[in-house]
């Protein structure tokens, strides 16, 4: 066993783990945020994509103890005070989601890839490409796609007015 | 919130909670003190069983219990069974084996359970579940359906002799080898459909809880039709009455078929929670998903079509060896029948048609319904064989198409169905059109300057959804119904709840059905809630599955609003002092026509329940039910245009351009069908050109992960160019005929059409690999050049 820390979502938490618990464990069943998913056990869905320290990973493959001391951020921590987020609004606006099992990870994974790029900077193929590492079996990607690029441009619109 | 009735492009009621992360899927559920199920599964795709020691893991840490098929057996548990019946052409009805849900004696796939383990932490179960040992005496197995037809072939059931389930027929056989002699030319093609894994995003789950006090089981669990699962698990598997099993199917993660069925898991969490007095859950993982969830299509056949000098097809002809995998899974046995043969006229007048169908047990796991489920197999076949034979005789793709095509309704195919309604000449001039089909040949000679085959291919698809009238499949051996049921739940403050035997699981169902609620009583959404996927809240259901929630699940809601909106009108006639027939229903209220005496829709609900002043002998309260039986089926149809460009150095293909042009009858949310179309067409271009299950030569799924198992992802499909074109359905109140299979249905062999036409090498079977593109390129440059 292992004590783990972290701040999730904001909060400060911590538990005591076995060593062999994965992150998404600590996710969803020690500390119950059940947003996050679980599609694969190869890393190769992107269901479980949460931000750790502001980067995408799949919590499928880090231990609970690597994150340790980071910031961890999942679906649950990404709308303000009950404000959507432009990218979580924009796959509503856009129909970016069907069953919504593979949306949590969408949505960290684009919010990621708008913030490598840059607000604003995101065309259909980059997009396409960038998504390689999430899977989804209902929308055929047209809707996710339209509405990453939507999130992407509105968010440059936003952090211009914010200038 | 605007009031958004039929044809608005409403946003999504359910959308809120998936993009927060609250929805809720069977595995985000606990129970207090529930245990953890771990399966052990065999490792060999055929062996007899010698022993099962579990001694060593019983004692393990946390464990509960390893349970096994004996057991399961002793506790009166019975077989897992295929519910519709299929006669062979000599009349002897199917051979089923015996399938138990944990196996004490031969295994017959990779990955079959044997034992279950339930400990404390899911980590406890799977520990020990690696420390059961079984002994097993490993048998001789076979994989692929025509090789188990050999005479070598091992024996898979001893109730099926040969592996043979049964060898069926549909249409005239004398008047097509009639037609075949009388033909000025004859088409003829071996064409494989080939074995897929449905893969929805979310595993398949249960949550079993039995109360000992009450004899009650709750399970939450991941279905497509939870009051089958529970009329099934109740009626024939013993688990417990149905009035003592409540069958929960909370937000659903996807089913594309794969969760219409009751597997072996989900009743053994049932069975393993009394034994062990406690909530036990299971979450698969993905590799066991993609041994245990039913597969789709695996069908090998061989297809002749006759055309006589007009080129007008004369009789087709059809020899399908279906592989149904190593047990019959809930509705394996309709899927290369009813679902299948019965589609082989597509969108033409062909006058004589006969199909036989073979259906095979195999050492693989077992194959069922996926997206379209026999209608996608028998698309495939017309329409590889209409471009195959187009080209044959010299005649333009859509031209040889219009010259055949069906245009006076209704029409009588030779295989029992009846088409009701159709265009087919409108959504192929719409489909040609959006994909300027004739600029296809500057766009391949600037695609040649650059050192790159293109190729266009037609599909001009139908489908029969609907799913159906209970008397009709139930003379062809189903053994349900299929009709469905609704509530509409009127509170006394006037806010709606409605009750659907539908289930929703990415369809939309919350927003598309509230918006037939505000069309009929110009109510806004925020006022109706819709309760589905429970079977202590809704009476009974037949579930969603076969494009049928829009055509009869809307058609029982509409059947269930008439009532109400009658009632209601009753109550505001007596109240206003007027006749019934003056009542009219607009933006919430009820007035008398021709005055400005109005009363809200919530004055009357409000007045139902108060019951002080109601015509004499109205019973209080305003809740109505109904249900609906379809007459027909329905015929959604369209056609496809896919152009690709291929790079000849790799044999990579690239889908340039992908065009559907639909006939879906009556549109609902335009913006939920299209997205319903665009997943539709990913799934058809996946089996097209990436996914294929493959066996190794002793039974083991080589392709048993995301890493070996090719899903479509984003940079492998296009954007898609969409239009819809409506004939209404007559045959039910709203004219809807169904969109959710359509893409999967049609797409697959637009795009292999386009490739070999690109290639000029037409013995390209799905999916088209790189690999095989490539070499059979490089064999038509060799041929030409020879």
């Amino acid at each position: 066993m292992s004590k783990v820390s972290m701040v999730l979502n904001g909060k400060a938490v911590s538990a005591d783990v076995e060593d062999r618990t994965l992150l998404v464990s600590f996710i969803r069943e020690v500390r119950e945020l059940t947003g996050t998913h679980v599609g694969c056990d190869t890393s190769q869905c992107g269901a479980c994509v949460v931000h750790v320290d502001g980067k995408a990973v799949k919590s499928c493959t880090l231990l609970a103890a690597q994150a340790d001391g980071s910031e961890v951020l999942t679906i649950e921590g990404l709308a303000n005070n009950g404000t959507l987020h432009p990218i979580q609004a924009a796959f509503r606006e856009h129909h970016g989601l069907q069953c919504g099992f593979c949306t949590s990870g969408m949505i960290l994974s684009a919010l990621d890839m708008i913030n490598r790029h840059g607000p604003g900077n995101l065309d259909e193929k980059t997009i396409r490409h960038e998504l390689e590492g999430n899977i989804c079996r209902c929308t055929g990607y047209h809707n996710i796609v339209k509405a990453i690029k939507a999130a992407s441009d509105q968010m440059a619109g936003m952090a211009q007015a914010a200038e | 919130m605007a009031v958004e009735g039929i044809g608005a492009r409403a946003l999504r009621k359910e959308d809120k909670r998936f993009i927060t992360g609250k929805g809720r899927y069977t595995d985000d559920i606990v129970a207090p003190g529930m245990g953890y199920a771990a399966f052990v599964r065999s490792p060999h795709a055929h062996a007899r069983i010698k022993s099962i020691d579990t001694g060593a893991a019983s004692v393990m840490p946390g464990v509960d219990a390893v349970l096994t098929g004996d057991q399961l057996v002793g506790d009166g548990i019975g077989n897992i069974i295929c519910g519709w019946m299929i006669h062979s052409k000599d009349g002897s009805p199917m051979k089923m084996g015996g399938w138990r849900a944990l196996e004490p004696e031969v295994v017959r796939h990779v990955g079959q359970a044997v034992a279950v383990v339930v400990a404390d932490t899911l980590a406890q179960a799977r520990d020990a579940a690696d420390a059961v040992v079984v002994d097993y005496e490993e048998l001789p197995s076979v994989t692929n359906a025509v090789a188990a037809l050999g005479p070598d072939a091992p024996q898979i059931h001893p109730e099926a002799e040969g592996n043979l389930i049964f060898d069926w027929e549909i249409g005239d056989e004398a008047a097509v080898n009639a037609a075949f002699e009388n033909a000025a030319h004859v088409t003829r093609m071996n064409i494989e459909n080939n074995r897929v894994v449905p893969n929805p995003m979310e595993p398949r789950a249960a949550l079993a809880d039995y109360n000992s006090a009450e004899e009650h089981f709750t399970l939450y669990t991941t279905s497509q039709n939870p009051h089958v699962a529970r009329l099934v698990l109740s009626a024939f598997y013993n688990i417990a009455p149905e009035h003592k099993l409540r069958v929960i199917a909370p937000d659903v993660g996807g089913g594309f078929g794969a969760k219409i069925y009751i597997y072996p898991e989900e009743m053994v969490c049932l069975w393993a929670s009394k034994r062990v007095n406690r909530p036990v859950k299971w979450a698969c993982d993905r590799t066991e998903a993609f041994l245990t969830d039913a597969h789709g299509r695996d069908h090998q056949s061989e297809a002749e079509l006759a055309l006589d000098s007009d080129n007008k097809i004369i009789g087709l002809r059809v020899k399908t060896v279906a592989n149904l995998g190593a047990y019959m899974s809930l509705f394996s046995s309709s899927v290369p029948t009813y679902l299948y043969a019965t589609l082989l006229s597509g969108q033409y007048n062909i006058p004589a048609i006969h199909a036989n169908v073979k259906a095979v047990y195999t050492n693989t796991t077992p194959v069922d319904a996926y997206r379209g489920a026999g209608r996608p197999e028998a698309t495939f076949l017309i329409e590889r064989m209409m471009e195959t034979a187009a080209r044959e005789v010299g005649l333009s793709p859509a031209e040889f198409r219009r010259r055949n095509f069906v245009r006076s309704f209704p029409h009588q195919t030779p295989v029992i169905m009846c088409y009701d309604a159709g265009d087919y000449d409108a959504t192929l001039d719409a489909a040609m059109s959006a994909a300027d089909y004739d600029g296809f040949a500057a766009r391949k000679a600037e695609a040649a300057s650059r050192g790159k085959l293109r190729g266009i291919g037609i599909s001009c698809y139908i489908e029969a959804c609907g799913i159906a009238p209970s008397a009709a499949v139930g003379s062809l051996g189903a053994g349900v119904g299929l009709w469905e049921s609704a509530e509409v739940r009127v509170n006394p403050v006037g806010t709606i709840e409605i009750l659907t035997g539908s289930h929703s699981h990415g369809q939309g169902h919350e927003t598309t059905f509230s918006q037939l609620i505000c069309e009929r009583f110009g109510l806004d959404s925020d006022s109706v809630s819709i309760v589905h996927g429970d079977t202590d809240k809704v009476q009974f259901g037949m579930g969603t599955y076969g494009s049928r929630s829009g055509a009869v699940g809307m058609s029982a809601i509409v059947k269930a609003l008439d009532k109400v909106e009658a009632k209601a009108k009753k109550i505001a006639a007596h109240l206003m002092e007027a006749a019934e027939g003056d009542i009219q229903i607009e933006g919430g209220e009820l007035k008398v026509a021709g005055t400005d005496k109005k009363l809200s829709f919530t004055e009357v609900a409000l007045a139902a329940y108060t019951a002080h002043n109601l015509p004499e002998g109205m019973e209080p309260g305003l809740k109505e039910g109904a249900f609906y039986d379809p007459t027909n089926f329905t015929f959604p149809a369209g056609t496809y245009v896919c152009e690709v460009e291929i790079d000849p150095e790799t044999g990579k293909t690239e889908i340039v351009n992908f065009v559907a042009a639909d006939d879906f009858g009556k549109i609902i949310n335009p913006m939920i069908v299209e997205g319903q179309v665009h997943g539709g067409l990913t799934q058809g271009i996946g089996q097209a050109l990436l996914e294929s299950v493959t066996y190794g030569e002793n039974g083991q799924l080589l392709t048993a992960t995301y890493m070996d198992y090719a899903m479509p992802r984003a940079d492998d499909v296009p954007s898609f160019n969409l239009s819809t074109h409506e004939t209404l359905c007559p045959g039910n109140p709203l004219g809807i005929k169904g969109c959710g299979e359509a893409g999967a249905i049609g797409s697959p062999p637009a795009i292999i059409n386009a490739i070999t036409d690109a290639i000029g090498n037409n013995d390209l079977t799905m999916p088209a690999k790189p690999e095989k593109v490539w070499a059979l390129y490089q064999s038509s440059m060799k041929q030409a050049a020879e």
